[in-house]
């Protein structure tokens, strides 16, 4: 586990022994408890995320990285989820069995997360200035500030108060004119490029486009300065220039407020226009872990390999693009031996019957292969 | 308005067509043949049916709802004496459905599948499976007799005099004219009859908050909520019930289907003097006229619980724009 | 939903396995069709042995006057010196045979009106439901009562009056399954090789919404008993000396302070009989919902 390179010392309250990790994750299992049969989504995985870093995690669609991201904010679906074994080490406490009330104190200021959807991720009944308040009030009360007070339970819409006056024919008293958000909130729509963000403001989540929307939530996360964001897919439903802006604001996020961002994607592109560093999964395995640069030069899974393949690259556009043969295998029964054995085209005996685990091949790059080691 | 519409067609259809004798039953079964007779000739009952129903329409929006023929007065100047009891008992059963029926779907939702879950949805299968004459005897036996806690009959005790008359509701007017031995002994004369009502129409309201409940529990900003280090209690109340709320309002002209249908039968066992109790009596004397009225005046007041429904859920929630 | 089940009859034998097995799964279920299954049984033994099942003639005037209970008569006597216990028991025949007269043909009607609804479309599909619409926004004892008020009390008026309560929730679920029936695509297919709307609605629609409809129809059994007693309570179903619980209730009242038992057993059967419905019911749907089903299929 030793780290070649030595970097600067992460923030306060790391766990002692994992060298400048801010979360360390120890052999974590994940179960689903599905009727047809319980499947593993995680078997056993072992990551240590560095301060200020950002670290695609990447792989086929149902290979766990959801589920990973989910154990680690824990907000898995219990049931049908369980975690059968394993640790995550954060901010010196295993969230493993941190109960629940010490672990919402984590949530947003320690670890935050966003999700592919970001419409949906915003509540419809409040304007985003409201939401936007709310996370600065518990955000405050942590730290036993004073807050903006009260969050409306019942605001006053202009919207509702107009339907409401043509419903019933009449005209109602006018409600406050306009809601005066925190200047904080506001401050964070801008920083987040939206360029009137009083008006974004006073609307509805209904009203924003979908990368709007995920500006949003970001602005939330930027609010809370959490050591470590995991977003979930943010880019994949919104088009290639607001995904470009999206990302921009995610470097942002690491390089002013030291974050950590552990960014899933199924995108490739995605993952090198953005990483530090690639997590490959497999099957609900990690099975490969690098420098960004280091990976995509020198793929040393054959998964990786094969990813890396089936993925278009302008620069080698001369190359054909082979996809992977063979199926994801069905997590209930997952084949023995190294999962991917029986898509590998390189697979010998000993990948049949036995887990190969993950070495350190170089400096900061680890493989879980037989061939390599 | 095209249900009004078609409501009044059918209580019409009710009250002229399918009647076998409909002057003789409007004028009551101890009416002279002159009496029906007059009587067919004063609402028009010898017209074909399309001038009938242009007259019946016209009596039914220029307040002329028929003569009881018991008591010789006109039906909607005894409904409206009638009527506020009922409002007053209607408002009292659904302050008790709301605050026992919500929190209960919240639970139910919050245990989904666990014990407490399948106590609640037990507790309002019974609930909506009760007779409320059932209900109302329970509560009477238990309440009154045994323990004689609640007073099991009327709406004021009768050593009191009645408040000033500003709107009819016992509690509200002792409220207003600040006649605090009335208004304690009124409220606890509303008790019993308004839980029994409310017993057998809290599982509509219940059964609607935790199902809606368990829909949002899946959307994401619930799940967004979590993330951002929103405390359980925050995620529930103030964002999941928030939304679940707003499904919830499509319930309420059944409720109040529900509630007026009850208290047919628990304000005469509780001799409540309302609109239930004015119907029973019209039942037992064959009242045709008074029975009509009560009908049109229920059918109405659901149908406009439904239009408010309707606002409501404009109101509460933002997508929706009229 | 429909979408598991194919060209087969209603219940077949994989069906009503898998169906059975979550019906067992659940103890509410399993105790609800315990209960509906005495109902129906009491009901029928009544009839069949001409009121010889029960412990005593339940008309059958005697001298005992208002007895407490005791072994001899379970739920003491009445006024009149007649068993309480048989007279509650005598009275499942009448309120079996609304509670299925009623069910029965609103679901005929409704199968039919909303079949027709959902499988013609247009003129048919837009007056059909907007009259459902209108019957819907009546409360449901509002309607009855006014229907049998104008044809005078009586059980057969009440059947008359409490059809058009049930019979607009059958057509608009007929309707809504039928919808989703005719898009499937062995509709597509039949009506492709050139057969009859007749056919295809006789031999695919019918037999693929009946499951749903007779759920329903599981769960209105003990509400149409219920309204019907509420009718006879109020006097406008059976009328005396039949035994019927809403009926034997309003005549128990009034010793319902010394003489607790006479309205409240009445009332406790209808309570008890509702419920084992409902609870059936509930436990029907959730068999036949196929997210339910994935577990045991
Ligand atoms: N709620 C759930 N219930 C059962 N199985 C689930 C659930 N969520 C995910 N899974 C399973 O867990 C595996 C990993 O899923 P997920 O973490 O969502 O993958 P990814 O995000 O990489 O697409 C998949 O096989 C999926 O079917
Ligand atoms: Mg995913």
């Amino acid at each position: 586990m030793g780290e070649a390179k030595t970097l600067p010392a992460a923030g306060g309250g790391e766990a002692v022994g994992f060298g400048d990790a801010v979360l360390t994750i120890k052999g974590l299992v994940v179960k689903y408890n599905t009727f047809r049969g319980e499947l593993t989504a995680l078997g056993g995985v072992d990551l240590n995320v560095r301060r200020s870093r950002i670290i695609a995690i990447v792989g086929e669609s149902g290979c766990g990285k959801s589920t990973l991201g989910l154990s680690i904010i824990r907000l898995l679906p219990v049931p049908p989820a369980r975690v059968a074994g394993g640790e995550i080490h954060f901010a010196g406490k295993n969230l493993v069995e941190l109960p629940e009330s010490q672990m919402t104190r984590l949530r947003g200021t320690g670890l935050s997360m966003i999700f592919q959807e970001p419409l949906s991720s915003l509540d419809p009944v409040y304007t985003v200035g409201d939401q936007l308040a709310e996370t600065i009030r518990v955000r405050d009360e942590r730290v036993g500030k004073p807050s903006y007070g009260p969050f409306r339970v019942a605001p006053a819409p202009e919207e509702s108060h107009r339907t409401a006056s043509r419903l019933l024919g009449a005209r109602l008293p006018r409600p406050r004119a306009s809601r005066k958000y925190p200047d904080e909130a506001i401050k964070a729509l801008r920083e987040v490029q939206i360029s009137d963000p009083e008006l974004v403001a006073a609307k509805y989540p209904h009203e924003l486009s979908g990368g709007m929307a995920q500006r949003v939530m970001i602005a939330t996360a930027l609010l809370e300065k959490p050591s470590i964001l995991i977003a979930d897919e943010p880019t994949s439903a919104l088009d290639v220039t607001t995904q470009a802006q999206v990302l921009e604001l995610m470097r942002e996020l690491r390089d002013e407020i030291g974050a950590s961002v552990l960014f899933i994607t199924h995108d490739l592109a995605v993952a090198a226009q953005i990483a530090d560093e690639v997590v490959v999964m497999y099957a609900g395995e990690i099975v490969e872990h690098a420098e960004a640069g280091q990976l995509f030069s020198n793929p040393m899974h054959p998964y990786t390999e094969g990813l890396l393949q089936s993925f278009p690259r302008k620069f080698k556009d001369e190359e054909k693009l082979k996809a992977i043969p063979g199926d994801v295998p069905d997590l209930r029964f997952p084949p023995s031996g190294c999962k991917f054995h029986p898509r590998c085209t390189y697979a010998f005996d000993r990948c049949r019957v036995e887990l190969p685990l993950a070495k350190e091949v170089s400096p900061g790059h680890r493989v879980a292969c037989f061939l390599r080691q | 308005m095209p249900t009004l519409l078609g409501v009044t067609l059918i209580t019409f259809l009710i009250s002229r067509v399918i009647v076998p004798d409909p002057a003789r039953t409007w004028a009551g079964f101890r009416a002279t043949p002159a009496a029906v007779a007059a009587l067919a000739a004063r609402y028009h009952l010898n017209a074909p049916l399309y001038i009938q129903y242009f007259y019946y329409m016209g009596g039914l929006i220029t307040g002329h709802w028929g003569v009881s023929p018991t008591s010789g007065r006109p039906v909607l100047s005894q409904i409206s004496q009638y009527f506020p009891a009922t409002v007053e008992l209607a408002i009292a059963a659904i302050v008790i459905t709301i605050i026992v029926g919500i929190p209960l779907g919240v639970v139910s939702a919050l245990h989904h599948n666990g014990k407490y879950d399948h106590g609640i949805r037990f507790l309002y299968l019974a609930g909506f499976s009760s007779p409320p004459f059932f209900v109302a005897l329970v509560i009477i036996l238990v309440f009154g007799y045994v323990l004689n806690i609640f007073p099991t009959q009327g709406e004021l005790s009768s050593n009191l005099a009645p408040p000033a008359h500003i709107t009819g509701m016992y509690i509200v007017d002792s409220l207003l004219t600040g006649n605090w031995t009335d208004f304690v002994n009124s409220v606890w004369h509303i008790v019993m009859p308004a839980t029994a009502l409310a017993l057998t129409v809290f599982g509509i309201v219940t059964r609607i908050t935790r199902s809606s409940m368990l829909e949002v529990f899946q959307k994401d900003f619930v799940r967004a909520s979590y993330a951002k280090g929103l405390a359980q209690r925050a995620v529930v109340y103030r964002h999941a019930l928030r939304n679940a709320l707003i499904p919830t309002t499509t319930v309420l002209g059944l409720l109040l289907g529900a509630l007026l249908s009850g208290t047919i039968v628990v304000e005469s066992i509780f001799l409540w003097p309302g609109i239930g109790y004015f119907a029973l009596q019209s039942i037992e004397n064959l009242d045709f006229p008074s029975i009509m009225g009560v009908t049109v005046l229920f059918t109405l007041s659901v149908v406009i619980a439904n239009l408010l429904a309707d606002v409501l859920y404009a109101v509460l929630d933002p997508r929706i724009k009229i | 939903m429909a979408s598991t089940r194919k060209f087969q009859l209603p219940f077949d034998r994989n069906e009503a396995a898998i169906t059975w097995r979550v019906v067992k799964s659940s103890p509410m279920t399993l105790a609800g069709a315990v209960i509906a299954v005495a109902f129906v049984a009491l009901a029928i033994a009544d009839v069949v042995t001409r009121d010889a099942i029960l412990p005593y003639n339940p008309y059958a005037l005697t001298t005992q006057l208002l007895r407490p209970p005791s072994l001899a008569h379970p739920l003491g006597t009445d006024d009149l010196g007649r068993d309480v216990l048989s007279r509650v028991l005598a009275a499942a025949p009448i309120d079996a045979e609304v509670a299925f007269s009623v069910v029965g043909v609103a679901m005929a009607l409704g199968l039919l009106t909303g079949g027709l609804a959902g499988y013609r479309g247009g003129l048919t599909e837009e007056v059909i439901m907007r009259v459902t619409d209108i019957f819907l926004s009546f409360p449901g004892i509002v309607l009855a009562l006014a229907i049998v008020a104008a044809l005078g009390p009586s059980t057969l008026h009440s059947i008359f009056a409490l059809v058009p309560v049930w019979w607009p929730t059958y057509t608009r679920l007929a309707r809504a399954e039928t919808l989703s029936v005719k898009s499937q695509q062995f509709i597509d297919s039949s009506r492709a090789v050139g057969q009859r709307p007749s056919y295809i609605i006789g031999h695919h629609i019918f037999p693929n919404i009946f499951p749903t409809l007779l759920v329903y129809a599981t769960l209105d059994i003990g509400n149409v008993i219920l309204t019907y007693s509420i009718l006879s309570f109020i006097g406008l179903g059976a009328q005396v000396p039949t035994p019927e619980w809403g009926l034997l209730t309003v005549q128990g009242e009034s010793y319902l302070r010394s003489y607790p038992w006479i309205p409240i057993a009445p009332a406790l059967a209808i309570l008890v009989v509702a419920v084992g419905f409902s609870l059936l019911g509930d436990g029907l749907r959730d068999a036949l919902d196929p997210r339910v089903r994935g577990t045991f299929g």
